[in-house]
């Protein structure tokens, strides 16, 4: 276990390295005038990327709050597309207000409407003891739903946010374009992903929620209230897959279209497991979504017919399933994932 | 002595029609909220369903795929999975089908139509033989692989029936050449169609039968056979079907390729049998809808051609509903998703209408519990 | 006793706590002076547990108050039992096992430094602990990768940590051999002289005239009676726990061998960590005799049925039956060509699906033969005839043969699957555990329906945790330690002790 661990990471390094250092040759050198090497490696797939990544980031998180204190959640795309609706409602009606205050207004409300789809399914899957996964089909059904029943098609949001350069380090050729100019929410989804690894592992919060996924009757023993954090890390968690879906109507795409969420967050869902339920692993399996998704683009930027489209769309969720099928086995989901928590009358 | 048994069976039947008469009340006070009236908007869903002969015939136009996907999702229920594939298992079996249906000129029907038919079983049991195979041999959960499946379908079935791009893309091999910049397959050839049992303007076709038929096959498998007590031994507890000596791998695997056939079965009803042809607009939405009307019909054959016939209402009188009363038929999705919650969840409908459990009812499975194995 | 002038750490007085359908206690008065070792006796089922869940805050009483230090209290949760230096051990161990010692310590109670775990000073308080009371733990260890009694110490250094004056140990020694239950009394011993006080929890005879200084006796939720254990004997207290005169031996006659019916050879196979479990494992069964397989529980007891019963891959060797080999064969391949009959030790994972009818699990794995199925077709008809029989023959107490199985008691639920496994012709009966968890009524009868198929001329194959149910059923005895048969003994000349010792690993000559 530990040791799979270990060369995974070494492997992650020497993946960075390797790019980092095929990002610099492409775009600094004449190597950048091969079509191929530019759909790989050019400033604009590795911004792409990024791009294409942050939702993804983000509702990896949003499962591994959940699936850590042992809530399965499979409707992060459902709590995604609530986010996203909101967002656009939030914005579209706060059209007149300056750009700032309105796109901010609207990030908070994804961020609300985000933890009010994780309490339902807190509540759903706690309290009415409903079967997890069947609570995540209802929570993306129900999105759906009213979010095209409510969805007044003549809206129309005006404005999202831009890139901020952070001084200095926007200036470093290639890395600065890259990571360094970006819009706030990209930021944001990054920092979480350290703010969240160290929450987890670092603090009392983090050792009770992840007792509570591992053997709650322990937690519950030593006079943790494992419901409590159960629902509150599944709110929590809401927040974030709204905050995903608010990156895509306000800082990504700019309008709200109906399903916009795409299977984002089920393939946010692979990222987890694929990274083993740790946030900087989650992070690494979105960067490669991504960047199956980049390449996608790229090919079609660059003409290139020779596969069809619809193909190349697909590796992204062929990645998904070989990923999925790949290691599972060797990654290890929460010990009492799924499963309801009774202190009364439980005789074991 | 059998008391029991009956109190059993009450109680599995009065959940559904509170669940369904709940998710109504609910659906109306969301549309009152948001400044719409229910009572015109639930008239019109009557009208549109029920309130003519044509009302009625739509009904049952759209029971028959529903029919079939639930029942897809039911049998994978019953041996503790969750097809969430049904709608990429539906889109291949209708791309199989069509491929047959526009292929082979001059083929008598009763050659031609089976064939057809045959090719989006195939197609479907395929579809479904790939999350079977993964989750047995590596321990994927078909949940994820169903749905990238759902995904990997659509793409597909929109490539087949490409019409090309202007970069000089090349056209899918089942587009129609005559529908110029339109991605769609040319119509299947009349032998390759079912029939219509009631004609123009009516439109029901034989699928309904073949639908009904199933799902008569399907419960006297589960209930009747020994292939049905191995394969509800492996939902209830694999552990025990393995020590009762059934091969729970290939139960597995063989029921999620049955679950696919009976999507992919689907999938080539509605297209031999009414849209006579492929067009990438057609979604695999009835796939989704599916699972409703398995939870609905409480996994059991039957109940899911009652629920079907339920959901295929609220579809059916969707489209006369936003005519009538300017309610978006989008209304309909949330009284779905709240009729799912409401049967998924019993617990909601005993509490707010204060009925006891059977002190012997025992819990329907459970699919969560994690990823790996 | 309540001449003492400081007034009792703990008391209980007047619990009634009931679940639906069940009272677990009713009226029950309990008093725990400092210092003091006092032991709950009872059988499985007799609210011990429940009891002690109602001290420790896990459950709240449907009547009854409670005292610490004489005053009233009123627990909500575990918490509040810890704030009043309650500290439990649990039969099930309460440790997350991807978690270190240290981690799993102070959970519940963590120290914070600048807003982030304090490892290090935890880890210094746990080594500081362990050196007051004798328990050697390496606080940095992974809690999966210790042993069973290693486990059982951090459980008490939880308890210690959280500064409990009043220790509760549910059946501790349930998963230790006789030379570490002999370690952790003098642990408690230990415990004890620094002033602690501890309920000691146990259906076990001799650890109480061994450990307590005073002994309660539970039997169907209530307290039937207080015993001195300078004074009380074995039987004494047995009668008192079960309420009639219990038959601590089984009535059976020489055991008269015929044939090998079952033969194992260099068995070697992997457990579900993938550590080996069993190490090169052989011995044979014959017609007509019971071996009984000893050992403490984890120590490839389970493994060895499983490959025996091919519900698990073996790596290397063989297992015949009858000359036949089956390794590796599929269950119903053993079940059906090799006439064995299992009684599997989880009965509710394995044995039995709950939501099935009383009948659907009496043909489980016999469904597909005639005449309960014909072709394809399932004959109810048959099923039901069957089921009608079996439930009368084997007394399995249910209102109907359709009622589900998991409804049953503990006790009908195991007739339930023995009268399955016991009704057909059978050449070789493998049971594991067959009477874990029930009432004594269901032992003796199991009991009595093993030796019959003994008897009859069957092979039977008995594993057990029970020591007591070993000794009293086996013809032969064989020792599992740490994946190997350590020794196969003949009855007549086992002993206690030496089986003990040898179940520790420690193989003896003057064990003979």
């Amino acid at each position: 276990m530990q040791r799979t661990l270990r060369v995974t990471s070494y492997l992650a390094i020497a993946l960075v390295i390797f790019f980092v250092v095929m990002a610099f040759l492409v775009n600094l050198t004449p190597l950048g005038e091969n079509t191929w090497l530019r759909v790989f490696f050019s400033v604009s797939a590795l911004n792409f990327t990024l791009r294409a990544s942050v939702p993804l980031i983000l509702g990896a998180l949003c499962g591994i709050l959940c699936e850590r204190t042992g809530i399965i959640n499979i409707g992060i795309e459902g709590m995604m597309l609530a986010g996203a609706f909101a967002a656009f409602v939030a914005k579209t009606s706060t059209n007149h207000w300056p750009l700032m205050p309105s796109l901010l207004f609207g990030v908070a409300i994804a961020l609300l409407v985000g933890g009010l789809m994780g309490l339902l399914h807190a509540i759903f899957s706690i309290r009415y003891r409903m079967d997890q996964i069947i609570s995540g089909t209802v929570l993306i059904i129900l999105a759906g739903g009213v979010s095209a029943y409510l969805f007044d098609r003549n809206a129309v949001a005006q404005g999202k946010f831009g890139a901020i350069a952070i001084p200095g380090l926007s200036q470093i050729p290639v890395l600065g374009e890259v990571l360094f100019t970006n819009p706030p929410l990209t930021y944001t989804a990054l920092i979480l992903v350290v703010v969240i690894h160290i929450g987890l592992f670092y603090t009392r919060w983090g050792l009770r929620s992840r007792a509570c996924g591992e053997h709650p009757r322990a937690a519950d023993t030593v006079g943790v209230n494992v419901n409590r954090f159960r629902y509150m890390n599944t709110v929590l968690g809401g927040m974030l897959a709204g905050l995903a879906g608010g990156f895509l109507v306000l800082e990504a795409v700019g309008q709200f279209q109906e399903g916009m969420t795409a299977g984002r967050g089920f393939i946010s869902l692979a990222a987890m497991i694929f990274g083993n339920w740790m946030p900087f692993g989650a992070m690494g399996a979105a960067l490669l979504f991504g960047y199956t998704q980049a390449l996608q683009n790229e090919l079609l930027l660059a003409g290139v017919t020779t596969v069809p489209r619809q193909f190349v769309s697909m590796i992204p969720y062929v990645v998904t399933i070989v990923a999925v099928s790949g290691f599972v086995g060797r990654v290890r989901p929460p010990a009492a994932e799924g499963k309801v928590y009774e202190t009364e009358g439980e005789s074991e | 002595m059998r008391l029991s048994v009956l109190r059993r069976i009450g109680y599995m039947v009065l959940i559904p029609i509170l669940a369904v008469f709940s998710a109504l009340l609910l659906g109306a006070i969301i549309m009152w909220i948001f400044g719409d009236d229910p009572l015109a908007a639930y008239r019109g869903l009557w009208t549109g369903a029920f309130g003519s002969p044509r009302a009625w015939s739509t009904t049952i136009r759209k029971m028959t795929p529903l029919i079939l996907t639930g029942l897809s999702v039911a049998v994978a229920f019953k041996a503790g999975l969750f097809n969430i594939g049904a709608s990429g298992q539906f889109l291949i079996g209708s791309v199989c089908s069509v491929a047959v249906g526009v292929n082979f000129e001059g083929l008598p029907a009763f050659v031609h139509l089976p064939l057809a038919l045959l090719a989006g079983v195939a197609g479907g049991v395929l579809w479904g033989f790939i999350p079977g195979a993964l989750k047995v041999f590596t321990g994927a959960h078909e949940v994820i692989v169903t749905i990238m499946l759902n995904y990997v379908a659509s793409l597909f079935a929109a490539w087949t029936v490409y019409a090309g791009g202007t970069q000089g893309q090349t056209p899918g091999p089942l587009w129609d050449r005559t529908a110029g910049a339109i991605s769609r397959t040319p119509e299947v050839f009349m032998s390759a169609r079912l029939p219509w049992i009631v004609p123009e303007p009516y439109r029901i076709h034989w699928g309904v039968a073949i639908a009904l038929l199933v799902a008569l096959i399907m419960w006297w498998i589960l209930f009747k056979t020994t292939l049905g007590f191995s394969t509800r031994t492996v939902g209830a507890n694999s552990k025990a079907a393995r020590y009762a000596g059934i091969n729970v791998r290939w139960i597995t695997i063989l029921t999620m390729m049955i679950a696919g056939g009976l999507a992919g079965l689907a999938g080539a009803i509605e297209t031999l049998g009414l849209n006579h042809r492929f067009a990438p607009e057609f979604t695999g939405g009835v796939g989704f809808q599916g699972i409703t009307v398995a939870l609905l019909g409480q996994t059991n054959p039957i109940g899911v051609v009652l629920a079907a016939f339920l959901l295929g209402a609220l579809e059916a009188g969707a489209a006369r509903m936003q005519f009538d009363s300017g309610v978006a038929a989008d209304i309909i999705q949330v009284i779905q998703a709240l009729v799912l919650a409401f049967v998924a969840a019993p617990l909601i409908i005993r509490q707010i209408y204060r009925i006891r459990k059977p002190s012997d009812q025992v819990e329907t499975t459970v699919f969560s519990t994690g990823w790996g194995r | 006793m309540s001449t003492s002038i400081t007034p009792p750490v703990l008391e209980a007085r007047n619990i009634t706590k009931v679940f639906p359908g069940v009272i677990a206690n009713e009226d029950v008065n309990l008093v725990l002076h400092k210092g003091e070792i006092l032991a709950l006796l009872g059988e499985n089922g007799a609210g011990k547990s429940t009891l002690m869940n109602i001290i420790f805050g896990l459950y709240h009483p449907t009547h009854g108050e409670i005292f610490v230090n004489g005053k009233p209290v009123v627990m909500k949760s575990p918490r509040d039992a810890i704030a009043l230096g309650i500290g439990m051990v649990h039969q099930h161990f309460q440790l997350v096992p991807v978690m270190t010692v240290t981690d799993n310590i102070m959970l519940g109670d963590e120290s914070v430094k600048n807003g982030l775990l304090d490892r290090r000073a935890v880890a210094e308080r746990i080594r500081a602990l362990s050196r007051k009371y004798g328990l050697e733990v390496d606080p940095d260890a992974i809690v999966e990768d210790l042993p069973v009694g290693v486990r059982q110490r951090v459980e008490i250094l939880k308890a210690l940590y959280r500064n409990a004056k009043i220790l509760i140990l549910d059946e501790p020694t349930a998963v230790l051999t006789p030379q570490e239950i002999e370690g952790l009394f003098e642990v408690m011993e230990t415990l004890r002289r620094q002033g602690e006080s501890i309920i000691f929890i146990t259906h076990k005879l001799k650890e109480v005239l061994r450990i307590a200084d005073r002994i309660m006796v539970l039997r169907n939720g209530r307290v039937v009676g207080e015993a001195d254990p300078r004074t009380a004997t074995q039987q004494q207290l047995a009668s008192m726990m079960v309420g009639r005169e219990v038959i601590l031996t089984v009535d059976k006659g020489p055991a008269h061998p015929g044939e090998t019916v079952l033969e194992v050879e260099g068995l070697c196979a992997t457990s579900d960590l993938g550590e080996p479990a069993l190490r090169n494992i052989s011995f044979q069964v014959r017609a007509g005799e019971i071996l009984g397989v000893a050992g403490v529980q984890g120590n490839g007891q389970t493994e060895l049925v499983e490959v025996i019963t091919g519900l698990r891959r073996a790596d290397a060797g063989h297992v015949r039956i009858k000359g036949v080999d089956m390794t590796n064969a599929s269950p119903r391949r053993i079940t059906h060509e090799g006439r064995s009959s299992h009684v599997p030790e989880d009965r509710h994972a394995y044995g039995m699906v709950d939501s099935y009818t009383v009948a659907d699990n009496l043909v489980l794995n016999q469904y597909y033969l005639p005449p309960f199925a014909k072709g394809v077709t399932i004959q109810e008809a048959a099923i039901a005839a069957h089921a009608r029989e079996l439930v009368k023959k084997f007394d399995v107490r249910t209102p109907s043969i359709y009622t589900p199985g998991g409804s049953l008691s503990g006790g009908n639920q195991q007739k339930m699957v023995v009268a399955r496994e016991f009704s057909r012709p059978i050449q070789l009966l493998i049971a594991a555990q067959p009477t874990r968890g029930i009432d004594v009524g269901s032992i003796e009868f199991i009991h009595n329906q093993i030796v019959a198929k003994r008897d009859e001329g069957v092979a039977v194959l008995l594993v057990s945790a029970e020591l007591d149910e070993i000794m009293a059923l086996s013809d032969r005895i064989a020792v599992m330690y740490k994946g190997e048969i350590i020794d196969v003994v003949d009855r007549a000349d086992a002993t206690r002790e030496g089986l003990g010792l040898l179940m520790a690993g420690v193989k003896h000559e003057a064990v003979r």
